[in-house]
């Protein structure tokens, strides 16, 4: 027997971002691409301000995952970006399912992620499989 | 342009120590304030294990591989990156023990035409009894052009 699978929370919504939330990203990652915080150093790369680290943007669809289908359970979490992520935007995180099946005696469940910006353009993809506990 | 010949290279291995403090901040950062982040045992949040930044910079530069692909950093960007767990995943107070190597390095035609050059680095995570606990895949891809700062 397994537990039922929960519903999809709610979306989770990030935003608006701020250079802080990338800087604290960084720090807590170990990614110190100037890049993600350095203003002079992001014009001259040609961006138009610090552009959001794609890691940090995968790690709200972690918090928004491991919410739903515990922290314990993650056994995949396959990342894609796509578009960038500037200050002033805000992410919205949603989740659904994609199938339940059972491996190797073990009941799973693959969700499909996805981080969208205000104008609707999907940030970062992600595809996660989850154990489901055994009731 | 990418160096193809750094497909197979490897780096030394490195240690990586899950830390409880380390997992309240990565959660905090990620605006995570599930209990299970903050236990004594706090488990890691899935894509935790970027942090082996930190640990294969302090273990020297033999340790990380992934400079050897030469991407051209201009062009160059992060495409995919995939967290395989074998089990549960680790939990503070867990050593482990990381290698990277180069697993491929490849060309595709790009949708806009020009070629796209991606490399993989594996880094494989094993726990003291040697088992394998966790994986991580990192794709980088490198456009014919600079990026424009537009969205891809």
């Amino acid at each position: 027997m397994t537990t039922p699978l929960p519903p999809a929370p709610p979306p989770l919504v990030v935003g608006p971002l701020t250079r802080t939330d990338f800087v604290r990203y960084q720090g807590a990652s170990g990614d110190m691409n100037p890049l993600h915080h350095d203003e002079p150093f992001a014009r001259a790369a040609g961006y138009a301000a610090p552009l959001a680290v794609g890691m940090f943007n995968a790690g709200l669809l972690g918090t928004y995952a491991t919410d739903w289908l515990g922290p314990a359970n993650v056994r995949r979490f396959r990342i894609r970006f796509a578009e960038q992520v500037w200050p002033g935007d805000t992410l919205t995180c949603t989740g659904a399912v994609v199938r339940e099946y059972e491996q190797d005696g073990q009941r799973l469940v693959d969700v499909e992620l996805t981080a969208t910006r205000p104008a609707g353009g999907v940030a970062v993809l992600a595809w996660a499989t989850f154990a489901r506990p055994a009731a | 342009m990418a160096n193809a010949a750094a497909q197979g290279a490897a780096g030394t291995p490195f240690p990586v120590l899950i830390e409880r403090g380390k997992i309240i901040e990565f959660a905090a950062a990620t605006h995570s304030r599930n209990p299970a982040y903050r236990q004594e045992r706090a488990v890691v949040p899935p894509t935790f294990l970027t942090t082996q930044m930190f640990w294969q910079e302090w273990a020297g530069a033999g340790a990380n591989p992934w400079p050897r692909v030469e991407l051209d950093q201009r062009r160059g960007m992060h495409a995919e990156q995939e967290y395989v767990f074998h089990g549960p995943p680790p939990r503070a107070g867990d050593t482990l023990t990381a290698r990277s190597r180069i697993a491929e390095i490849y060309q595709k035609q790009g949708r806009r035409g020009g070629t796209l050059t991606f490399a993989v680095m594996v880094t494989e995570f094993t726990d003291g009894s040697g088992r394998l606990v966790a994986e991580a895949r990192l794709t980088g891809v490198e456009t014919a052009r600079p990026a424009d700062g537009e969205a891809r």
